[in-house]
C-alpha cells in the first residue's frame, strides 16, 4: 500500500499546477464566464495537445493507457483554478462511455477527435422527474426505417450547449421506472429536431435543456448493447462522482488555504483574528474535513476502475458523502470566517463556494449516496 | 500510488484468518462469536498467544521482535483481528513505551525491557497526567530529586489506566525548576510492584469498571539508569509518544468492531414483522456512520503508510484522534439507541436477561465518554493543529 505519487504522476501534477498558476487562474475563469460558451476552445485544444484529455483512455483508443486516478490528479489541480473546460462531461462521462461501449468506428468518429481537443462531448441522462434515479427515463427511442427516433426531454446536460456530439440515454423498451430497456445513442449536436436551450449555472458553467422532437439517429449510432445501458450508466456516473470529488478536493483545498491566509493577515481588536481560539478550533475542524476529503477522494478515484461493482459503489458513495457533508462544512465556514467580503462577487472565494455547491449535488447528493450505500448487499453482512 | 490487494496479500489474509480461528481458545472464541467484551486477563492471554506466534508487535522493527510486515499486511492483520472480535491488547507497552524505547532507549534498556513487553511478562501503564496537570501537561509537578545513583520521586499521577495490573509505569517528572516548564521534565521508568513508596488506587468509572487509577509516589527510589533520553529532555520524547498514542487511540479498529455490533443488535431486534435493521431510517443512520468511518480509516491508512516510509506520526495524528474518537462515540450512541429499553441494562444484569453481545454496551458507552478526553482532549488536539499545522498566530 502506497499513497505516494509515482514519478510520472508527480511530474503530471506539477505541470498541471504550473498551468493553473500561469495560464488559468480565477482571472481567466472570470473572463470565460462572461462568454456564451463559458470555456475556451483554444485552451481545450491545448489540453488535448498536452495529453490530459486522453490520459485515462487505453492506447488503442487514442489515449495514454493511464488509470482513472491519473485523470483525478489532473482534475484536483484544475479545481484550484476553477478551470471551466468541460473535462467531466466530455472526458469522464461521454468519453468514458464511448471508450467502454463504442465499436471501432464510433471511437474513431467521436472519441478520437475529442481526445485531441478538436471536439467536445456531453452526456444527457437526467430528466425533470428523475432526480438522481438513472433508470427513471421517459425519453423514448423507437425503431425507425433508418435506425431510431428519439423523443423526450433531458435537463441539466453539462456542456450540452456546446457539445459536438451528445450521448443520450433513452428508453428503447419497457416503461418509465424499468431497470431494463435503456439504451444509449450518440446524437449529433446539430441534428434536426434537437433543440438546445443553454442555461447558465450559478458556478458560471453552462448546461443545456434538451428537447428531442423526433430526432432521427442512424443504426450505427446505438452505443453498446440495446436495452442494457443501466449498469454502464451507473459506472459512468460513479466516475463522474469520483471526478467531482477530485475537482472538489482541489477547490476545497484552495478555499481553505485562502481562508487561512486571511485569518493570519486580517486584524481586529489589534490582533490577527486567527489568534482567537474560537476561530482556531473552527479551522482545525475544517482542516480535519479537508484531510478526510483527500483520503476518500483518492480511494474513490482508484476504485472507479474497480470491476467489483459493490466495492466501487461503496467507495464512491463514501467519498461523495464526505465531499457533500465535510466539504460543505468547510465552505460554509470559510465564508463565515471571511466575513462580509466572502459574499462579494469581487472576491474569488465566493466563486469556489458556488462551484463546490454545484459539485455537492452533481451525480448524487449526500442523501442519495447514504441511501445507495445502505442498499448494497455488503451492508447487511455482519 | 497503489491500494489494491495483491494475490500475496489475499493469501496472507487467508493465512491470518485461518490462524486466528485455530489459535483462539474455545471459551474466548465463544465470547468473541457472541460479541462479548473481554477483561484484562483474557486480553493478556491473547497477548501471549500472539507472542508465541511472533505476531504481537507488527508495528515494531523486525530486529527487536516485529513481524517485518509492510503497511498493507499490518492493515489486513488488524482487519482480521477486528473481524474475529479478538480481545484488544493493552497499548501501553506495545504501542507506547515500546516504540519510544526503540527510538530513544539505550541498548541496555532495550535488552532489559523490550523482550518482556513482547512476551507480556511485564505490563505497563502511563504516568502523565496529574491532578493539577491535565491539558496543561507541562506544568506537572511530580518531583524527581537526585540522590546517589537514584532519583527520589514525590508526588502524584492520575488517570493511570490499568495501573492496578501494571508491573511498570513510565512517568514524566520534574527534574528541574529552572527555565521554561517544558525544559525541566524527564522521562523515567519505575517498577510499580517492587518499589517501596509507590501506591496505586483504582477509580470506579461511570462504566462500572476500574479503568483508571491514581498513583502516589512517596520517597520512591528509581535508578538513574531508568531514565530514557537526557535529563530535562523528556518533553520532546513525551510529545513523540503522544503522536504514537494518538494514532492508536483514534479507535479506528474498535469503531469498526462496534459497527458490526450495531448491525448485529439491529438484526436481532424484532420490529413488526421484520427487524430494526430493516427500518430505513435506522439503516441510514448506520450507513452514514459506516461511511464516515471509512473516511477516518483512510486517514488512518495514510498515516500508517507515511509511518512506514519512516515519517514519524506528526501533528496530523491529531486529526485522527479528533475525527476518530468522535465517530467512535457516535457509533456507541447508535448501539445504545438500537437496544431501546435494553439500554437501561447494566453489565451485571442476570444471565439471560439480555443477549450476551448487548451486556457491555451501556458500560462501554459510559466509559467511552473518555475517548474525546484521554490522550490530550480533543480541544487540546485542535490547539495543536492550529499551532503546529496551520501555523495560526498566538498573542
Amino acid at each position: 500500500m502506497n499513497f505516494d505519487l509515482s514519478e510520472e504522476q508527480q511530474i503530471l501534477v506539477d505541470s498541471v499546477a504550473k498551468f493553473v498558476q500561469n495560464d488559468s487562474n480565477t482571472e481567466r475563469f472570470r473572463k470565460q464566464r462572461e462568454t456564451e460558451r463559458g470555456w475556451d476552445p483554444e485552451m481545450w485544444e491545448r489540453m488535448g495537445e498536452m495529453g490530459w484529455l486522453g490520459v485515462a483512455f487505453p492506447e488503442e483508443h487514442g489515449g495514454f493507457g493511464g488509470r482513472f486516478v491519473d485523470l483525478a490528479l489532473i482534475l484536483e489541480q484544475l479545481g484550484r483554478g476553477l478551470v471551466p473546460e468541460p473535462i467531466i462531461p466530455s472526458v469522464v462521462l461521454a468519453g468514458g462511455l464511448l471508450s467502454r461501449l463504442g465499436d471501432e468506428a464510433q471511437r474513431e468518429a467521436f472519441l478520437a477527435p475529442m481526445i485531441e481537443g478538436r471536439t467536445s462531448l456531453a452526456f444527457a441522462f437526467a430528466e425533470r422527474q428523475s432526480r438522481y434515479d438513472l433508470h427513471d427515463c421517459l425519453t423514448t427511442a423507437e425503431r425507425s426505417r433508418s435506425g431510431w427516433t428519439l423523443r423526450g426531454q433531458k435537463v441539466w446536460v453539462l456542456n450540452g450547449h456546446a457539445a459536438d456530439q451528445l450521448v443520450v440515454l433513452a428508453r428503447s423498451a419497457g416503461s418509465q421506472l424499468d431497470r431494463e430497456g435503456l439504451s444509449l445513442f450518440v446524437v449529433d449536436g446539430n441534428a434536426t429536431g434537437l433543440q438546445k436551450t443553454a442555461v447558465g449555472g450559478m458556478d458560471g458553467q453552462r448546461s443545456a435543456m434538451l428537447d428531442l422532437d423526433g430526432v432521427e439517429v442512424a443504426e450505427d449510432r446505438l452505443l453498446g448493447p440495446e436495452g442494457e445501458a443501466l449498469a454502464h450508466v451507473e459506472w459512468a456516473l460513479d466516475r463522474g462522482a469520483a471526478a467531482a470529488c477530485a475537482e472538489g478536493q482541489g477547490a476545497i483545498q484552495e478555499l481553505f488555504d485562502r481562508t487561512l491566509a486571511y485569518l493570519k493577515q486580517r486584524e481586529q481588536f489589534g490582533v490577527p483574528i486567527g489568534s482567537f481560539q474560537a476561530l482556531q478550533h473552527r479551522c482545525a475542524d475544517m482542516f480535519s474535513e479537508v484531510e478526510l476529503c483527500k483520503g476518500t477522494a483518492i480511494l474513490a478515484a482508484i476504485q472507479a476502475d474497480c470491476e467489483d461493482e459493490e466495492e466501487r459503489k461503496a467507495e464512491v458513495s463514501a467519498a461523495k458523502l464526505q465531499l457533500s457533508r465535510g466539504g460543505w462544512f468547510v465552505q460554509e465556514n470559510a465564508i463565515q470566517l471571511l466575513g462580509g467580503i466572502g459574499v462579494t462577487d469581487e472576491q474569488d472565494e465566493g466563486l469556489f463556494f458556488k462551484r463546490l455547491r454545484v459539485l455537492y449535488g452533481l451525480f448524487g447528493d449526500a442523501d442519495h449516496h447514504v441511501d445507495r450505500f445502505q442498499r448494497l448487499a455488503r451492508f447487511e453482512r455482519v | 500510488m497503489d491500494l489494491s490487494f495483491t494475490p500475496e496479500q489475499l493469501a496472507f489474509r487467508q493465512e491470518v484468518r485461518d490462524w486466528i480461528a485455530t489459535a483462539m481458545p474455545a471459551e474466548m472464541k465463544r465470547k468473541a462469536d457472541a460479541g462479548a467484551s473481554f477483561e484484562h486477563g483474557e486480553s493478556m492471554q491473547w497477548h501471549r498467544i500472539l507472542y508465541e506466534q511472533g505476531w504481537v508487535a507488527p508495528n515494531w522493527p523486525k530486529e527487536v521482535g516485529g513481524t517485518g510486515w509492510d503497511v498493507g499486511q499490518r492493515f489486513i492483520f488488524q482487519e482480521e483481528l477486528v473481524r474475529a472480535n479478538a480481545p484488544e491488547l493493552s497499548p501501553f507497552g506495545l504501542t507506547m513505551v515500546g516504540p519510544l524505547l526503540i527510538q530513544f532507549g539505550t541498548d541496555a534498556q532495550k535488552q532489559r525491557f523490550l523482550p518482556k513487553i513482547l512476551s507480556g511478562d511485564e505490563t505497563w501503564c502511563q504516568g502523565y497526567s496529574e491532578p493539577n496537570a491535565g491539558s496543561d501537561l507541562a506544568s506537572l509537578q511530580l518531583r524527581a530529586d537526585k540522590d546517589g545513583d537514584d532519583y527520589i520521586l514525590n508526588g502524584q499521577k492520575t488517570w493511570t489506566t490499568y495501573a492496578q495490573y501494571a508491573d511498570w509505569i513510565f512517568v514524566l517528572c520534574r527534574t528541574s525548576q529552572q527555565g521554561k516548564k517544558q525544559e525541566g521534565i524527564s522521562f523515567l521508568l519505575a517498577d510499580v510492584k517492587n518499589t517501596p513508596g509507590i501506591t496505586v488506587k483504582p477509580f470506579l468509572t461511570t462504566g462500572g469498571t476500574y479503568a483508571f487509577s491514581e498513583t502516589w509516589f512517596k520517597d520512591a527510589r528509581v535508578p538513574q539508569s531508568n531514565r530514557v533520553g537526557p535529563e530535562n529532555g523528556g518533553w520532546s520524547m513525551a510529545k513523540a509518544l503522544l503522536g504514537h498514542e494518538r494514532t492508536a487511540i483514534g479507535g479506528v479498529a474498535e469503531s469498526g468492531r462496534w459497527l458490526q455490533l450495531v448491525k448485529r443488535i439491529a438484526r436481532e431486534t424484532p420490529r413488526g414483522t421484520g427487524t430494526l435493521l430493516d427500518e430505513p431510517a435506522f439503516r441510514r443512520r448506520i450507513a452514514e456512520l459506516e461511511m464516515r468511518h471509512r473516511a477516518v480509516t483512510m486517514a488512518n491508512l495514510r498515516t500508517l503508510a507515511a509511518a512506514q516510509l519512516g515519517r514519524a506520526p506528526g501533528a496530523e495524528s491529531s486529526i485522527l484522534k479528533i475525527a476518530g474518537t468522535e465517530v467512535y462515540q457516535e457509533i456507541t450512541e447508535l448501539a445504545m439507541d438500537a437496544m431501546g429499553y435494553g439500554a437501561m441494562t447494566w453489565f451485571d444484569a442476570p444471565e439471560g436477561s439480555i443477549p450476551e453481545h448487548e451486556r457491555w454496551v451501556a458500560s462501554q458507552f459510559n466509559y467511552l465518554r473518555a475517548a474525546t478526553i484521554y490522550g490530550g482532549s480533543n480541544e487540546i488536539q485542535k490547539n495543536i493543529v492550529a499551532k503546529h499545522i496551520l501555523r495560526l498566530p498566538t498573542v
